[in-house]
């Protein structure tokens, strides 16, 4: 199934929308369609650590509950991840949201087809495990209600948005993850240990 | 020794260090570690059903301002290998608590050779290592582990010794193994 939802549309208006929630792309097409949108001090991106981004996104949930955090995935990186699902739901992690940027195919490896290909349903999972509000986004008109479902629905969400596989300009985020660490931990106000 | 012995000094140590989460995938080594810290109001517990999503998750607390450990048993080191090269770039501060099967009394097989390679593994990896061998060290080796990884954003795991723990025993039904 093939469908004319844009990434980058999708991706600018979670941007757009976003508020006070932190954001956080896990590698690949994800992580350079955040920084398309613009950077910003609470802008993530991991240029690695695949299958890590769902269970990172918990650890900042968990440490902000006041706060609602966004993981922008590839649908790669979000089958490597399926056991931070069973986590996340066991968790109740009410504030936190998963945004599955799926184009069933392995980006920055040539294309190879994922398992959505074959019609595997990360939103139907995540209903399993127990998320209280999951979404299968396809048609570009759904949008601002799959943002609504992220940014306010009942956590724990997970939208899997079916995206086309239109080739888009490569937009590279910092790779200093150091910096990218100080910079969001002092956003938040965190005291810096090493300044103890 | 008992497990016991162990888990209250690291558990005290865990607060001194002012530790709100562990996150962990159990071992009966850890159960009352784990049991102590859930039943302590100022910390939360999360299970992980995979040893990989640790090193992450700690990694997105430690953004948010919250400080965690990782508990888990060695064979569960060798699921999370390449998620402490997360930590490693990032320069995030990681506790490990592992928990050693196949190196002392051990009468399970396919617990030898993670049990094995868990050190050489986690060396390769850049982790700094620390030994608890004694029950009552327990509290001074967890003070060093955590003044090392929060004090200076190190990787260090704690290797709690399978001789402080006591070997599993498996005894079949009617006392045979």
């Amino acid at each position: 199934m093939r469908t004319d939802l844009d990434r980058r549309a999708l991706v600018a208006r979670l941007v757009a929308r976003r508020g006070p929630a932190l954001l956080l792309a896990g590698l690949g097409s994800p992580a350079w369609d955040l920084a398309a949108a613009g950077d910003h001090p609470h802008h993530f991106y991991l240029w690695g650590g695949m299958g890590g981004a769902f269970a990172m996104g918990l650890g900042l949930a968990l440490a902000r509950p006041e706060r609602r955090v966004v993981v922008l995935a590839g649908d790669g990186e979000a089958l490597m991840g399926l056991s931070s699902l069973a986590t996340i739901a066991a968790a109740k992690a009410s504030n936190l949201a998963l945004l599955v940027l799926d184009n069933a195919a392995y980006g920055e490896t040539g294309g190879q087809p994922t398992a959505t290909e074959a019609g595997v349903d990360l939103a139907g999972m995540a209903a399993a495990a127990g998320f209280p509000s999951t979404l299968r986004l396809e048609r570009a008109e759904d949008i601002e209600a799959a943002l609504d479902l992220l940014l306010e629905g009942p956590g724990p969400v997970l939208v899997q948005a079916r995206i086309d596989r239109r080739p888009q300009p490569l937009v590279l985020p910092p790779k200093d993850v150091v910096l990218l660490k100080a910079r969001l931990r002092a956003a938040l106000g965190v005291e810096p240990e090493l300044a103890r | 020794m008992s497990t016991a012995d162990w888990s209250e000094g690291a558990h005290a140590a865990l607060r001194r260090a002012g530790i709100g989460l562990l996150a962990h995938v159990p071992d009966a080594g850890l159960a009352r570690l784990i049991e102590r810290c859930g039943a302590d109001p100022t910390m939360r517990v999360v299970g992980l059903a995979d040893e990989r999503e640790g090193p992450a998750l700690l990694a997105g607390a430690w953004l948010g301002g919250l400080k965690g450990v990782l508990a888990c048993q060695s064979s569960g080191v060798g699921n999370l290998v390449n998620m402490l090269g997360l930590a490693a770039t990032g320069r995030f501060p990681l506790v490990m608590i592992v928990t050693m099967r196949g190196e002392w009394g051990e009468e399970n097989p396919w617990q030898v050779p993670m049990g094995r390679a868990v050190p050489a593994v986690l060396e390769a990896m850049g982790v700094r290592l620390l030994s608890l061998e004694r029950a009552e060290e327990a509290g001074a080796v967890l003070d060093g582990a955590t003044g090392l990884a929060f004090g200076s954003e190190q990787r260090v795991a704690v290797l709690v010794r399978q001789r402080v723990l006591g070997a599993k025993r498996f005894l079949a039904a009617g006392g045979g193994r």
